[in-house]
């Protein structure tokens, strides 16, 4: 069984992929919650290429799956503390 | 894609794929679902996963009691770890109107089995180390409410299902409902039609849209529903807090992260799912002053999914006059999600077995019309 780890931060590795691929789960968003990866702490910087790239030799060459899966807010984890007396930027708070 | 089929049901969320799945193990297959994103691409997949008993009408309490039951089944039957936890749900008042409010429907709940309890700050201080508790007038709290992980629960019903031989189209949009002689005949999508006598508008945020293909208005109304989730810690968070004052609710789950959100008043209807500073800066201010502790937990995402809300905040369930089978099951609110087990159970009975149900009568589109509404008041956001 292949080890080879796609995202560090949640262990996932090649192999998942590969059974989630072969449960029916065929498009990056789906992969991406079944099997967690760009759900840890770096949020997909650093594995959601790869994915996309196992993805898409799965498919055979398939490069519609390189629609990447939708960025959020933030951009690095940040504290609480941080935003909690923004409020006060808000206009109408 | 079948080109026909005993029931087409539009909308693969939670909802939706609960009637699927207790049609196909009521041996009923002949079923398509069509859903126009991934599974979880809509609410079902972008809630809190709270799961909570505690309302303030009979029907929503008895619907929650059931689904319950059945989520503490849901993993053994389908194979899929859906992660409930029942660490409870603590629900704080800051002032006596609310506080007597939340007493009367707790009696509800009791008399109708649901253990929750009046408590006092300081017990509450208690279920929760390092709860502020200032200007918190009482608190009701049930042990039994919970938390879950939502995709699961969305995979599992729906591996069932397709596994019984109901047909799962992803990534498939209807374009149009046919109607022949206030009939529905006909559900038309973007991958092929599907010929049918019978259609469940199942979709959620995008219910009113899918009702007018068939000439029917629905008074749903979208809104977005923001949250966040943090870093992951080691457990130390029981329960589900709520504040009833702003719509705050935050929970742990099961890997470890805080995961909520807040009511915003200010929120127009939209179909917008972008996420804003705004509910950053109000999350995280509600968050310090209910729990100082969680002050230096780092943020990794924030998120947004949809309410489909209607005037009374109870869900549209059933026919729609005059049209014969187009039956509703939308307008969930914030809690759609809950309640779907117990609700796609009942719904699969009717269709199936004809065995009707109150919340049939209660819960119908008609309802806005004759003025019978009755509004839940325990809704979060």
């Amino acid at each position: 069984m292949s080890r080879t780890i796609v995202c560090r931060c949640e262990d996932v590795t090649i192999e998942d992929l590969k059974q989630a691929f072969a449960e029916g789960y065929r498009d990056l968003e789906s992969l991406k919650r079944y099997t967690g990866f760009a759900t840890g702490f770096c949020q997909g910087k650093c594995c959601t290429a790869h994915a996309a790239r196992f993805l898409s030799a799965l498919k055979g060459g398939d490069d519609t799956v390189a629609d990447p899966i939708r960025t959020r807010p933030l951009l690095h984890p940040t504290p609480v503390s941080r935003f909690a007396r923004a409020v006060e930027l808000l206009e109408d708070e | 894609m079948r080109d026909r089929a005993e029931l087409v049901i539009i909308g693969g969320g939670i909802v939706g794929l609960s009637l699927a799945y207790h049609l196909a193990r009521m041996g009923m297959t002949d079923v398509v679902v069509i859903e126009q994103g991934y599974l979880c691409f809509g609410a079902s997949g972008r809630n809190g996963g709270g799961i909570r008993q505690q309302w303030s009408t009979e029907e929503n309490i008895r619907l929650a009691i059931q689904s319950v039951r059945m989520f503490k089944q849901l993993a053994r039957e389908t194979g899929h770890n859906i992660w409930f936890r029942q660490g409870g749900y603590l629900f704080l008042a800051r002032d006596a109107e609310t506080a007597a409010a939340l007493e009367k429907t707790v009696k509800l709940q009791n008399r109708m089995g649901v253990p929750t309890r009046m408590i006092s700050p300081a017990t509450a201080r208690r279920l929760v180390a390092g709860l502020n508790t200032e200007g918190v007038e009482v608190c009701s709290y049930n042990s039994t409410d919970g938390v879950l992980f939502p995709w699961p629960a969305v995979w599992g019903m729906a591996a069932v299902a397709g596994k019984l031989g109901v047909e799962i189209n992803t990534f498939t949009r209807v374009t149009g409902i046919d109607v022949k002689d206030r009939q529905v005949v006909k559900v038309v999508t973007d991958r092929g039609a599907v010929a049918t006598q019978r259609v469940v508008n199942a979709a959620g945020a995008w219910s009113w849209q899918i009702a007018r293909m068939a000439g029917v208005e629905l008074p749903n109304k979208p809104y977005r529903h923001e949250i966040l989730v943090t870093e992951p810690l080691k457990p130390f968070l029981e329960p589900m807090v709520s504040d009833l004052e702003d719509g705050t609710y935050f929970s742990q789950t099961m890997r470890g992260e805080i995961l909520g959100g807040i009511a915003d008043p200010q929120e127009p209807s939209s179909m917008e799912t972008n996420s804003s500073f705004r509910f950053l800066a109000r999350m995280c201010n509600s968050m310090v002053r209910i729990l100082p502790r969680l002050s230096r937990v780092k943020i990794l995402r924030q998120w947004a999914g949809y309410y489909d809300e209607t005037p009374d905040g109870q869900p549209i369930l059933g026919r729609v006059e005059p049209l014969d089978g187009f039956i509703q099951l939308n307008g969930f609110g914030g809690h759609g999600f809950m309640l779907a087990p117990a609700v796609g159970k009942i719904a699969a009975e009717w269709i199936l077995r004809k065995r009707d149900h109150q919340i049939f009568q209660r819960y119908d589109l008609d309802r806005f019309n004759r003025g019978e509404t009755r509004r839940e008041q325990l809704t979060i956001g």
